[in-house]
């Protein structure tokens, strides 16, 4: 029994971490030379070969980072690709996991960094369909990058297809719930900073408990959704039967904590963090946004509630 | 990550699972809070002891197995999952042994284990008093000097399983001119002494489960000091480090109690999507608790300490099981309020028991506003709230 990342893994994301906080870098372009657009590109394809469990520590980064690149999209992306196998496998995935190409799996009718893909993938009618970046529909988080899809054109149909881009949807819930946690456990930390600093009444506002007990509980819920991310990982990696109630439960935790920790973020900022002076509004963008995406808590409970209650038996679980 | 059990851990929770299967009562026993409740757990306790699973974790010379934590924690899913009756010997063997096992003598772990382990001396907590509960350190009931020993006047109070048990474990000043958590002694104290009177506080179910303490010039010899004279405070954190952190509260209690909501949401008709909502959210909360045990238990076998981030735990598990329980008397609608007396009372009015209960999570143990500050100040190091004045600021 062992739940937590090799030292390799944990190595990933401290290089990944150093690469994201550089300013005015290329953050992307540094990720992909680390390797990170790979991880799930097979060997085959000139990819890692890695799994799920090696991208955590990178996503959490990211999510600290606030990483405005599509991490999540490209992942799942690859693996729908390696999934459909055959030609697009063949010419995209190499470019993938190069960095010389990106190519983006969205679910729902926006596509994050659609204008930058060169590739999307998406779901119209059952089928996965290539699509095109449409009008650009601007979010309350601008580091989204949405634009719309058009000229949708089918590439696989059918029961393959519907299971491909079921498991597609769960990878891209679990792996978003593992940034999430990074985009909330990073909001934890500038409270923290700020709240030493700011002084009212003569001292400084972090030594109320009034003040206190709302970061306690931001990281009571972010560190008690950690470990279902971690498993989800785990269960895609392995093809686990449980698999999909376990992203569900991933995303539904990482979302409420990442909700959570953003009003209290804001909370414990005042009117400072309600302006674009001051950087907590990127990360708070981040949360709303992605506690959303890939589908909010409401409805990954009701995916877990379907799971549990309308079958028979003790509920399985893994491990 | 590795989320599989070793065969040797297999075969240990197939032994278990067919032990319990074999000996589990069919019937509940008694309340353990009545005398016919506390001397037929006490009798369990002694099944439990004589086929080695009262504490699986101890060394074998003490009445254990020396299995490990992954073990344990295999056994207390199976043990909830069993419905096996809940531990009398439960403050002794989480709180006090982990502190003997670290700080008491020899001798002491000789005496005081393995009957504690066959259920045969069941021990009371002795932490609060009336003026000293949240704020543990401004305990007042004090310890004299006397040849070959000490004198105990004071008194305790909120002493969980006092009104029956043979032992208590508590703190007492025993430096008149000390202030807060210095000058404390923790000390081991038989109830049937001289001079100990004990008065049992209802609950809100009913029963005595705690009761109150009085101390009246108690004497207690010098091998019933526990860690040394002064070093009490040092001793009674290393306890109650166990009852917020890994040992008390296991996943496989509310495991247990998560899968019989379940049970119980698919045989209530006419269940709503709110309700169906809020059992999954249970489901997930006892799931998450489980996982982050595992989590926890891989850094302890990394060598990792434990330490102020048992807070975390404490909060989530206490209102986690809160949360559950309100949840399934939600789902009974209007027999939620039933106690087992009733003709109607559903699975004997476990919920409502298990109701009444989890309320006293977020309290004892520290409550969770203390929990918070904790957290705060210790693990996301915030600025300590100013102390109020004392003698030791003078």
């Amino acid at each position: 029994m062992r739940l937590g990342l090799t030292p390799e893994q944990q190595q990933f994301g401290t290089v990944a971490a150093e690469l994201m906080a550089k300013p005015d870098a290329d953050h992307w372009a540094a990720l992909a030379e680390l390797g990170a657009t790979a991880v799930l590109v097979p060997e085959s394809h000139g990819g890692l070969g890695g799994d799920e469990t090696d991208l955590l520590a990178v996503l959490e980064e990211a999510g600290r980072a606030a990483l405005a690149d599509p991490l999540v999209e490209a992942s799942v992306a690859a693996r729908l690709l390696a999934g459909l196998g055959g030609e697009p496998a063949d010419e995209w995935l190499p470019k993938l996991a190069s960095g010389e190409a990106l190519v983006v799996f969205a679910d729902g009718p926006y596509i994050p960094h659609g204008e930058r893909a060169d590739l999307i993938l998406v779901e119209r009618d059952g089928a996965i369909c290539t699509a095109k970046a449409g009008q650009a529909q601007p979010s309350t988080d601008p580091a989204r990058a949405l634009t719309t899809a058009v000229e949708h054109v089918p590439v696989a149909e059918g029961e393959q297809a519907r299971a491909l881009l079921a498991e597609a949807r769960d990878r891209g819930a679990a792996l978003t719930a593992v940034y999430l946690l990074g985009v909330a456990r990073r909001m934890i930390d500038m409270s923290v900073t700020y709240t030493k600093e700011r002084t009212q009444f003569g001292r400084p506002i972090g030594s109320f408990q009034a003040v206190k007990h709302h970061l306690a509980d931001a990281l009571v819920a972010v560190d008690f959704a950690r470990p279902p991310a971690y498993r989800a990982a785990y269960s895609l990696a392995r093809s686990a039967p449980t698999a999909s109630r376990d992203c569900s439960m991933a995303k539904a935790m990482a979302s409420e904590a990442a909700l959570l920790t953003a009003r209290k973020a804001l909370q414990v900022h005042g009117a400072i963090g309600y302006t674009l002076e001051y950087d907590l509004h990127r990360w708070m963008r981040r949360a709303w946004t992605l506690a959303a995406a890939w589908g909010d808590a409401t409805h990954h409970q009701r995916r877990v509630a379907a799971a549990l209650l309308d079958t028979e038996g003790e509920p399985a679980r893994l491990p | 990550m590795d989320l599989t059990y070793t065969p040797e851990e297999e075969a240990f929770r197939a032994e278990v699972r067919a032990w319990l299967e074999a000996n589990v009562p069919a019937e509940p026993l008694p309340s353990l809070d009545t005398p016919e409740g506390f001397a037929a757990h006490q009798e369990w306790e002694r099944k439990l002891y004589e086929a080695r699973l009262s504490v699986v974790t101890w060394p074998k010379e003490y009445g254990g197995r020396g299995a490990s934590l992954a073990e344990w924690l295999i056994f207390e899913e199976e043990y909830y999952r069993a419905g096996a009756p809940a531990r009398v010997g439960q403050n002794g063997i989480f709180l006090l042994a982990p502190s003997l096992f670290e700080f008491g003598t020899e001798e002491q772990r000789k005496r005081f284990l393995p009957p504690m382990a066959s259920g045969e001396h069941v021990w009371a907590q002795g932490w609060s008093e009336p003026e000293a509960g949240s704020d543990l350190a401004a305990v007042r009931s004090r310890a004299v000097r006397t040849d070959g020993g000490w004198l105990l006047s004071g008194q305790k109070t909120w002493s969980s399983r006092a009104a029956y048990a043979h032992w208590l474990f508590g703190l007492f000043r025993t430096d008149p001119d000390s202030v807060r958590h210095h000058g404390l002694t923790y000390f081991l104290v038989p109830l049937d002494a001289e001079g100990v009177t004990v008065r049992g506080i209802k609950q809100l179910d009913g029963e005595p489960g705690f009761a109150e303490v009085f101390f009246d010039e108690v004497f207690v010899p010098d091998d019933q000091v526990l860690g040394g004279v002064g070093k009490g405070w040092q001793v009674a954190m290393s306890t109650t480090g166990s009852e917020r952190g890994l040992t008390l509260r296991s996943p496989g209690r509310f495991m247990a109690a998560a899968d019989r909501l379940v049970a119980l949401a698919r045989e209530t008709e006419g269940l709503g999507e709110a309700e169906r909502l809020e059992v999954a959210r249970a489901w997930m909360n006892a799931d998450a608790y489980r996982l982050y045990t595992f989590q926890t238990l891989t850094r302890v076998q990394d060598g990792q300490s434990i330490g102020p981030e048992s807070s975390i735990n404490k909060i989530f598990w206490s209102e986690m099981d809160l949360h559950l329980h309100q949840t399934a008397l939600r789902l009974l609608g209007a027999r939620g309020e039933l106690t087992g007396q009733a003709p109607d009372a559903v699975a004997g009015g476990r919920w409502l028991d298990g109701f009444l209960f989890a309320l006293s999570g977020p309290i004892y143990g520290g409550t969770n506003e203390i929990q918070r500050n904790i957290i705060a100040e210790r693990v996301l190091g915030m600025p300590r709230e100013p102390r109020p004045v004392t003698k030791e600021a003078k």
